[in-house]
């Protein structure tokens, strides 16, 4: 069994225009100690897919069907008490803007001795031995030090260093992290990456890595979601869905982004913009920007097919001719 | 989408969300009905009341003292009373509701205008033009309205003379009150238009050349309004709370030309004296009037919030 | 690698001269604060001593990561903010100390694309209206049938349709949005275009279509770009020329393909390693330590010298100055000029022709 199953995942926007759907119809499983990366430009539902999953969506976004298994166990449908017993403990979670997971009164010390102890059965000096620790563990310099400042003496890279202790120090299985490298420097970024990856793997945490960056996902990800308006277009293992991408969204994506090379004399480009969620063509969804586009995807929207190692949301793969 | 005729700009506000919220919250559907009566009733004062209260040839001071029509004693043709010179308690109130109003919208008018000016050259030149500007701001606050009204109040009766104070009157309190009351809007816009002025649409205009006034005017200004009005709607209630002060101490309308606040001030004399209709329903204008104002200016805030929304 | 010569238009002069550009900052208190409760009067070098010249119809790229002062150089030859030293020459006119739209008759020929487009479109305006805007200022039509006849045109060069003048910007994308800007910019027929992060806001694939206008564009037009971005592979894409900038500082300018095939400031280096590889080759590297100091203390000597393998104490004591090698490249590392740096100075001709023979 997977440590998490999402399953038919619905995630909707009640508006006096009636209800949007952010998020529609999505599954996806992610195995003990994996890294799954969830990409796709703005408003494709990627990060509204994360909240689902660690129950943070913002009123008045609310989970319209499906299931979210943790082990096995529902818990879309969880109390909001319930459900912040599981964060921190089984899921953490990571954001893009450090300062927002920081609370500012308080030393980053106390912000690890108090996630540590809500969630672990453990004295006060054992805590703090701990949170040092993982100060150390995370590749901040002079932790002894560090434990007793607070968070806005800390640079933008070493905040999202303590963000990425905090959500890990009562050892969770699962972390949710949503664009956590976006606010930094390019430099930094490589290191951010670097540790988020280490750490997962020495604890054998899985991850999912939501992004709009295929750089990022291409040196972190085990296996990629690719999502368009709200919908999975592809998921499959990391090397298949970048280089051989079975869907054509994610092929002119690949395309589209500029390489370090010979330059080309004009990059790739996948026509008009992504629609807004009151306007998504009926059948595919992808229909007005597909270069591959036939009569039927007008009209049926395409399932998630296996395609080779992965899966993709195409009638190109669903024996419809043209 | 983009309709420009009237028609067409009528149906987009009715699709609106601003529009959509109004309709949405009930307390301010009722009290926009209340302030449209209100409203109607002042302006058509001459039309609709029943009485002429000023016209003292048509005053009968046997109908003195009468109280509202639904008690004993009382004469149908004054629905709610009349004073201790027979004058129609509701024709008063609804003549005293014009020129409280009046004050009211002129001095919030006054005060926007001036307050809107000084915030945006203040916010945009910046340097000594705006810390004089915003010293003078600060004096101003750190006073009680009231006083700086009674003051400048004071000093406008000092200037002009005896024998042009009760024509002068309504003039001298739209004076008062704007001129205490721009601050707010002027700190307001200031703050906006340092927001305004960093952002890359500015930017963009002055690379392409735009003179500052014309950057101030058109791009700016229809950018830092929004909150003006919101300002404004609920300075209305205040304004009209200050005439009524000014006015109930004495120093506001005459009792030959009564606002609100005057008809309180006289009434206020006989409360005691068994004659409560004379104050009550003035009293209850005034506070229904305010009321619905400030509901309206909460609502307006809440409703052009976007973090709100 | 002498034989190749680089600078294709070499003998006419630059479009845009830049000398000793210099931008301080006073991080200080207020005066009466610093009075009464004292304190140093400090001061960030936002721009310390810049030297830029962008050949006509060519475009220079300046790339650094935040902090480093390339903003501020677009703000500095737009005139939106005055130089603290040093002077910018365009077409040979001095505009250093003239600000924004002055004088018009040379403003005219240079305009600016910005980053947001959410923000850089006035939402009160119909977009004719913004388009139309530095028509009105230069007085560049006779009529308003004629402006709007130009509006419709410039609308269609961008890529969208001449009934969108009639909308306002909220009901654009942000794709769509940046062609509006593009066309207000390109509107007076300008030949110098600063942009800056131009497609930093935009998703990928809409990057990819502005990117590819702007190049169209270039072409089309004559135009000459000086484009700033964070985003190296983006750089790549659009640059005859790029610039380094690290703390304020050029540390090294190189024509493109040169940059890439053969980079010889350490900071470059760097910052051509942090680049994702879509290739996935890179999956198990380790990232090189640090960030970029603050700017309000930088280091001694070198700026970079902390964050610097290849350090030294004539590091720590002098600061380098750029100097001019084979191939039109330029850096400022006194490790280059020892010949301490890790690669020969000498280029391998070969790698880099091929590379810019794809060009």
């Amino acid at each position: 069994m997977a440590l998490l199953e999402v399953e038919n995942l619905k995630v909707e926007f009640p508006t006096r225009k009636g209800v949007l759907t952010a998020v529609d119809n999505v599954s996806f499983n992610v195995e003990q100690g994996e890294i799954l990366g969830v990409v796709g430009e703005s408003g494709a539902g990627k990060s509204m897919t994360g909240a689902a999953v660690i129950g943070l969506l913002e009123p008045p976004g609310r989970i319209g069907g499906g299931q979210i298994r943790l082990d096995g166990k529902r818990i879309d449908n969880l109390s909001p008490d319930e459900m912040r017993k599981i964060r921190g403990r089984h899921i953490g979670a990571i954001f893009q803007d450090p300062l927002t997971s920081l609370n500012p009164l308080f030393t980053v010390g106390e912000q690890l001795v108090e996630t540590i102890r809500t969630h672990l059965p453990m004295s006060a000096a054992d805590a703090k031995k701990r949170a040092i620790g993982w100060l150390a563990e995370v590749g901040i310099p002079a932790p002894d030090r560090r434990f007793d400042q607070y968070p806005h003496q800390f640079s933008g890279g070493m905040r999202q260093r303590v963000v990425i202790a905090l959500a890990l120090c009562a050892e969770p299985r699962l972390i949710i992290a949503d664009e956590p490298t976006t606010a930094l420097d390019v430099s930094v970024q490589a290191q951010i990456i670097a540790l988020l990856k280490r750490v997962c793997r020495e604890r054998n945490a899985a991850a999912i890595l939501v992004t709009h960056d295929m750089g990022v996902i291409a040196e972190t990800a085990d296996r990629v979601a690719v999502m368009y308006a709200g919908r999975l277009a592809e998921i499959g293992p990391v090397a298949h869905v970048l280089q051989k991408p079975s869907h054509p969204y994610t092929a002119g994506l690949m395309g589209s982004i500029p390489r370090v090379g010979p330059r080309p004399k004009r990059l790739i480009q996948i026509e008009g913009s992504m629609p807004r969620l009151t306007d998504i063509p009926s059948g595919c969804a992808f229909n007005p920007r597909c270069p591959k586009v036939f009569a039927e995807c007008h009209r049926i929207r395409p399932e998630l097919r296996p395609v080779a190692d992965g899966a993709a949301a195409c009638l190109l793969y669903e024996g419809v001719t043209q | 989408m983009s309709d420009t005729s009237f028609a067409g700009r009528l149906r987009s506000f009715a699709d609106s969300d601003l529009f959509y919220s109004f309709r949405r919250s009930k307390t301010t559907v009722i009290a926009a009905a209340a302030l449209a009566l209100l409203f109607f009733g002042a302006i058509f004062a001459p039309v609709i009341a029943p009485f002429d209260p000023f016209d003292i040839a048509h005053l009968n001071l046997l109908d003195s003292e009468l109280p509202p029509a639904w008690m004993e004693g009382s004469n149908s043709a004054y629905w709610l009373g009349t004073d201790t010179q027979a004058r129609d308690v509701l024709s008063s109130i609804l003549y005293g509701l014009r020129i409280s109003l009046f004050v009211g919208f002129a001095s919030v008018i006054l005060a926007a205008v001036l307050g809107v000016f000084l915030g945006l050259v203040g916010g945009f030149v910046g340097g000594i033009v705006d810390a004089v500007i915003m010293r003078v701001a600060d004096v101003l606050l750190s006073f009680p309205a009231i006083l700086v009204a009674l003051l400048i109040n004071g000093v406008m009766r000092g200037i002009l003379p005896a024998n042009q104070h009760e024509s002068a009157a309504i003039l001298v309190l739209v004076l008062a009150i704007g001129l205490t009351n721009w601050v707010q809007y002027a700190r307001t816009v200031r703050g906006s238009t340092l927001v305004e002025r960093q952002r890359e649409y500015v930017q963009a205009a002055r690379t392409i050349g735009v003179g500052r006034l014309r950057i101030m005017l058109t791009h700016i200004l229809p950018n830092v309004l929004g909150p003006v009005l919101v300002i404004a709607t609920i300075n209305l209630g205040m304004a009209v709370l200050t005439e009524a002060t000014l006015s109930f101490l004495g120093v506001g309308m005459p009792a030959t030309q009564p606002s609100l606040g005057t008809l309180i001030r006289v009434g206020n004399e006989y409360l005691f004296s068994g004659i409560w209709w004379v104050v009550i329903f003035p009293s209850a204008t005034l506070a229904v009037l305010v009321l619905a104002v400030n509901l309206i200016g909460d609502w307006l805030r809440d409703a052009l919030n976007p973090k709100l929304r | 690698m002498n034989a190749a010569p680089i600078k294709l238009k070499s003998r006419e002069a630059p479009l845009l001269q830049v000398k000793g550009l210099k931008k301080h900052f006073a991080m200080s208190k207020p005066f009466l604060n610093r009075l009464l409760e004292g304190g140093e009067q400090q001061t960030v070098k936002a721009v310390d001593g810049l030297d830029l010249d962008i050949p006509r119809g060519q475009t220079l790229s300046l790339v650094g990561e935040s902090g480093c002062g390339k903003s501020t150089v677009a703000r500095l030859i737009m005139g939106l903010s005055s130089p603290s030293g040093g002077s910018i020459l365009f077409d040979g006119a001095d505009i250093s100390r003239a600000p924004a739209g002055q004088p018009a008759d040379i403003r005219r020929r240079m305009q600016m694309i910005f980053q947001d487009p959410y923000a850089s479109l006035n939402p009160r305006w119909r977009v004719a209206d913004i388009i139309a805007e530095p028509l009105r200022t230069y007085g560049m039509c006779a009529s308003r049938q004629e402006q709007r006849r130009e509006v419709d045109r410039l609308l269609e060069f961008v890529g969208l349709n001449a009934k969108d003048g009639d909308k306002f910007p909220h009901e654009f994308s942000g794709g769509q949005r940046q062609r509006i800007s593009i066309a207000r910019a390109i509107s007076t027929k300008p030949e110098f275009l600063v942009c800056d992060e131009p497609t930093s806001a935009l998703d990928v694939s809409v990057q990819a279509q502005i990117l590819n206008l702007m190049r169209e564009m270039q072409r089309e037009l004559g135009l000459t770009y000086l484009f700033i971005s964070h985003d190296l592979a983006v750089v790549n894409f659009m640059s005859d020329w790029i610039g380094v900038m690290y703390l304020g500082r050029l540390v090294e300018v190189s024509p493109a393909a040169e940059l890439f095939a053969n980079p010889q400031h350490p900071y470059t280096r760097l910052l051509l390693d942090t680049i994702p590889d879509l290739e996935m080759s890179k999956r198990d590297r380790q990232p090189a330590a640090g960030e970029v100091p603050n700017p309000i203390n930088p280091p001694p000597g070198c700026h970079f010298r902390p964050r610097c393998a290849l350090a030294n104490e004539r590091c720590r004591r002098e600061a380098p100055v750029l100097r001019v090698y084979d191939g039109g490249v330029s850096a400022s590392c006194h490790a280059v000029e020892e010949g301490r740096a890790n690669e020969p100075i000498t280029v391998q001709a070969s790698a880099a022709q091929s590379l810019r023979a794809a060009v």
